[in-house]
């Protein structure tokens, strides 16, 4: 994938050759910068690759589409709509009732009940992700494209997050692929780890985590897998 | 005991402004009485004009002039300029179109437009419309050229996301991306249009505020007429004002305001 802006063409994903199987939760695990967001837009239909071909379910995305839905990092959700307004707002096609029906479904799996009437600005950070993730779901998806949903939440907020996240994945079994530059992160959620270079990104390992949920992070092979990813990207493992 | 003294406190500020005004009256009654020729009048004496104007019933007559013209030159800015503008920000190529002219007519004041204004539509409220009308469109076109332009691309990625057409797009997503900045500028340019609605009426009709404040002069320096008919139009300047800072307080609009 080659960029071009003012004039000087940045290479930012080389060879990428990737299959994720439906159900899957993958991670896109590398440095900021790397390119991992930029696959991830393409994967989504925002950008197209200059060279090569993403197909999902065989065929090829051009654009965006709401079987692949995107959960941005931060101001995702829609700032002049309710918490409901927002879970309904790719419900539109749908008959009052059972719009209604799903939202409330929704809102209680992710644990905003009472605040169906609020606006995003009244929500806490941890509050706006779950509402993101609510409305990505309702319109039950075939893919869930997360861009570092929790990057810009506290680090005790994002550990309560990770949780709910995957309580989620397992009663809806959507295909999920993650982006994160968090090692610890990729390896709590993720089936297999695709860990990423540096710019222009290519990939480096994919890491297969065969730990049953819930994990243990301090397991001996959780830790034998996590500093195993330490080892591959080059990190000290003293700090 | 509590409750007390916070009462107390809120009607202290809240007469504040009011104690700084009566101050502001009271020094300004003082310094007309020293004055040797009495030219200007002093507080008593413009609520004294204000009281012959509503005696022979011009007050009305004016103020309904003034707004009327206001009104129309307003909306009909507002109905062409804010959807122009809008298309205009949201193609780029629209843009660079449109810019070099838009830049060179925005700096001429609507009164440099009298000579034109008058030529084309005569003396009456068709000129002073007109010239209301040119004052608030390039302001409004730019806020809404602006306002597209500042919308955050991760709404508009959102929507296509879900799968939403082009139309649907413009409705669910832009308009309501864009509202609070479009009052913001329709707020400031209501302010515009009333300025240029009394300068208008100085020279190129035969009513309402802003001609009430020249007439007066001219048919013999009746100066607590002008000051009266420079209080109201500050008080309707105003009271438009607060009525488009309500709009800010709906619900739906208030997240663009917020200290976010």
């Amino acid at each position: 994938m080659i960029f071009e802006r003012d004039g000087k063409s940045t290479h930012v994903l080389n060879d990428i050759n990737l299959e994720v199987g439906n159900g899957e939760f993958v991670c896109l695990l590398g440095p900021s910068g790397c390119g991992k967001t930029t696959l991830l837009n393409a994967m989504a239909g925002f950008l197209s690759p200059t060279s090569g071909e993403i197909k999902v379910n065989g065929e090829a995305v051009r654009k965006p589409d709401p079987r692949r839905i995107f959960v941005f990092q931060e101001r995702g959700v829609f700032p002049w709509l309710t918490v409901e307004g927002n879970i309904g707002f790719g419900l539109s096609k749908l008959a009052r009732a059972e719009r209604e029906k799903r939202i409330a479904h929704y809102v209680k799996m992710v644990g905003l009940e009472g605040f169906e009437k609020a606006y995003p600005q009244e929500l806490s950070g941890g509050m706006k992700q779950r509402l993101e993730v609510a409305r990505a779901l309702a319109v039950n998806p075939d893919m869930l494209l997360l861009d570092e949903p929790f990057g810009a939440l506290d680090s005790i907020t994002r550990l309560i997050m990770r949780g709910e996240l995957l309580r989620i994945w397992e009663a809806e079994r959507k295909t999920i692929v993650f982006v994160t530059h968090d090692i610890d992160e990729a390896v709590q959620l993720a089936d297999r780890v695709v860990v990423m270079s540096a710019r222009p990104a290519t990939i480096r390992q994919i890491v297969n985590i065969d730990i049953a949920h819930p994990r243990d992070i301090s397991s001996p092979r959780y830790l034998q897998l996590r500093d195993g990813i330490f080892q591959q990207i080059g990190l000290a493992h003293k700090v | 005991m509590q409750d007390e003294t916070t009462a107390k406190t809120r009607l202290r500020i809240r007469l504040r402004p009011v104690a700084f005004i009566a101050v502001l009256l009271v020094l300004w009654e003082i310094g007309i009485r020293r004055q040797p020729n009495h030219l200007l009048p002093g507080p008593w004496g413009v609520i004294g004009g204000i009281a012959d104007l509503v005696r022979h019933g011009l007050l009305m007559k004016d103020v309904v002039a003034s707004l009327f013209r206001v009104t129309w030159g307003f909306v009909l800015a507002v109905v062409l300029a804010i959807p122009l503008g809008l298309a205009v920000g949201w193609y780029p190529r629209a843009e660079m179109a449109l810019n070099p002219i838009l830049q060179i007519l925005r700096p001429i004041s609507p009164l440099a437009w009298i000579p034109i204004a008058i030529l084309w539509f005569g003396v009456g409220d068709l000129a002073a419309i007109f010239l209301i009308f040119l004052g608030c469109f390039f302001p409004l076109m730019l806020t809404a050229i602006n306002a597209v332009q500042s919308i955050p691309a991760v709404y508009v990625n959102a929507g296509r996301n879900f799968g939403l057409s082009s139309a649907a797009l413009v409705y669910r997503v832009l308009y309501p991306a864009v509202v609070p900045n479009l009052i913001v500028g329709l707020r400031i340019t209501l302010g515009i249009a009333w300025l240029v609605v009394v300068a208008a009426e100085m020279i190129a009709v035969s009513s309402g505020l802003g001609f009430l404040i020249v007439d007066a002069r001219n048919a013999g320096n009746r100066y607590d007429l002008v000051l009266a008919g420079m209080l109201i139009i500050g008080l309707i300047g105003l009271l438009l004002d607060a009525g488009m800072r309500s709009l800010e307080k709906v619900k739906s609009f208030r997240w663009g305001y917020s200290e976010d």
